[in-house]
């Protein structure tokens, strides 16, 4: 297909998102990261029955841990997509990344003094 | 077992925010079935706690460590050749863990981190309910398995009363009545009889009516 997204998203497989946990997610704002995004199966499609349901509800959790700690909830999101769906996965990086750009960078990068790196993390 | 419930992370930040170095304590017992205190939770609260202070431009120190059982003395004293490195503690324990990090550590800041609600059952995974009140002297026996004085709203050692409707209590509609549990359940076992023979008035003393509890075992003392 050829399709592009932005460079800067660093891609995670994980064989379920049933397998990210909200440990996970909150080492990779810990290390840097301006923001995450979740890719799961389609709701009603997972492999594994209710794998991307038990994600959503941790993204949910971090979202809020998130705006309690002050990084904002809005640089963590989940998204369901099925195999098929390349075209709809590039959008939403391109969407994501618009948006970690509008933030800006994350504050946890800026305090540790990391290098500028635009965007943020894909676990899928 | 014991049930708890996360404290808020806002009313966490509020009790540390003036510290540089922190111990999460978690605790491999009964907040770890609850999914409140255990080490999960301890990782999780420890990395939030870093985030809240790097962003805010602090070089905090916030580590995390779990212990088999914070209520006993022998397994709190695995801390003892490192917790002087922290500024203060906080214990995901239930109360009964947390103040005995306090007692054991007289010394240490030690704040909750979960409050601490009531002894009951894991209905399913994120559903606890309260099944007893530990009023020191078990009445089990004579209503069916069924406690009145943890399920019935009013403790009442003779229900239902008439506050009783269609089986719910009338605090709430989701709430099963005592008393209907109790008679529901001594029918089934044909001990329908025991309503005929009121109970008389219970001895508080052994609850909390009596004052702070303490059970000296003298066999097993060594």
């Amino acid at each position: 297909m050829r399709l592009q997204y932005p460079p800067n998203v660093r891609i995670i497989e994980v064989p379920c998102t049933g397998k990210v946990d909200i440990v996970h997610l909150l080492m990779a704002f810990e290390h840097g990261a301006d923001g995450v995004i979740t890719v799961g199966c389609l709701e009603g499609d997972c492999h594994y029955v209710v794998g991307n349901l038990h994600a959503k509800k941790r993204v949910q959790r971090v979202k809020e841990i998130l705006d309690r700690v002050g990084l904002g909830g809005e640089r963590i999101g989940m998204y369901n997509l099925s195999s098929g769906m390349g075209g709809r996965f590039a959008e939403i990086v391109v969407e994501m990344t618009e948006k970690i750009m509008e933030l800006g960078p994350s504050p946890i990068r800026l305090a540790q003094g990391t290098a500028a790196r635009a965007a943020g993390e894909v676990a899928a | 077992m014991i049930k708890a419930i996360p404290k808020p992370m806002e009313e966490i930040i509020d009790y540390v925010k003036d510290f540089n170095k922190l111990l999460i304590a978690g605790c491999d017992g009964c907040v770890t079935v609850c999914e409140a205190g255990g080490l999960k939770e301890a990782k999780i609260l420890a990395s939030a706690l870093r985030l809240y202070f790097t962003q805010g431009g602090r070089q905090a120190q916030v580590d995390d460590t779990s212990l088999t059982r914070q209520c006993e003395k022998e397994y709190l004293l695995q801390l003892s050749d490192r917790i002087d490195q922290y500024d203060a503690v906080v214990s995901i324990a239930c109360g009964v863990g947390i103040q005995h990090m306090a007692e054991i550590y007289d010394k240490k800041i030690v704040f909750p981190g979960v409050d601490t609600c009531f002894m009951g059952v894991n209905e399913e995974r994120g559903v606890y309910s309260e099944r007893c009140q530990a009023c020191g002297r078990c009445i089990l026996a004579e209503t069916g398995g069924v406690c009145p004085i943890a399920r019935c709203s009013k403790r009442m050692l003779n229900g239902p009363c008439g506050g009783s409707d269609k089986g719910k209590c009338e605090i709430s509609k989701d709430v099963p009545c005592g008393w209907e549990l109790i008679y529901e359940r001594l029918k089934t076992l044909g001990q329908l009889d025991r309503f005929e023979t009121p109970t008389v008035p219970k001895d508080w003393t052994t609850s909390r009516d009596g004052g702070p509890r303490k059970i000296v075992r003298e066999d097993l003392r060594i």
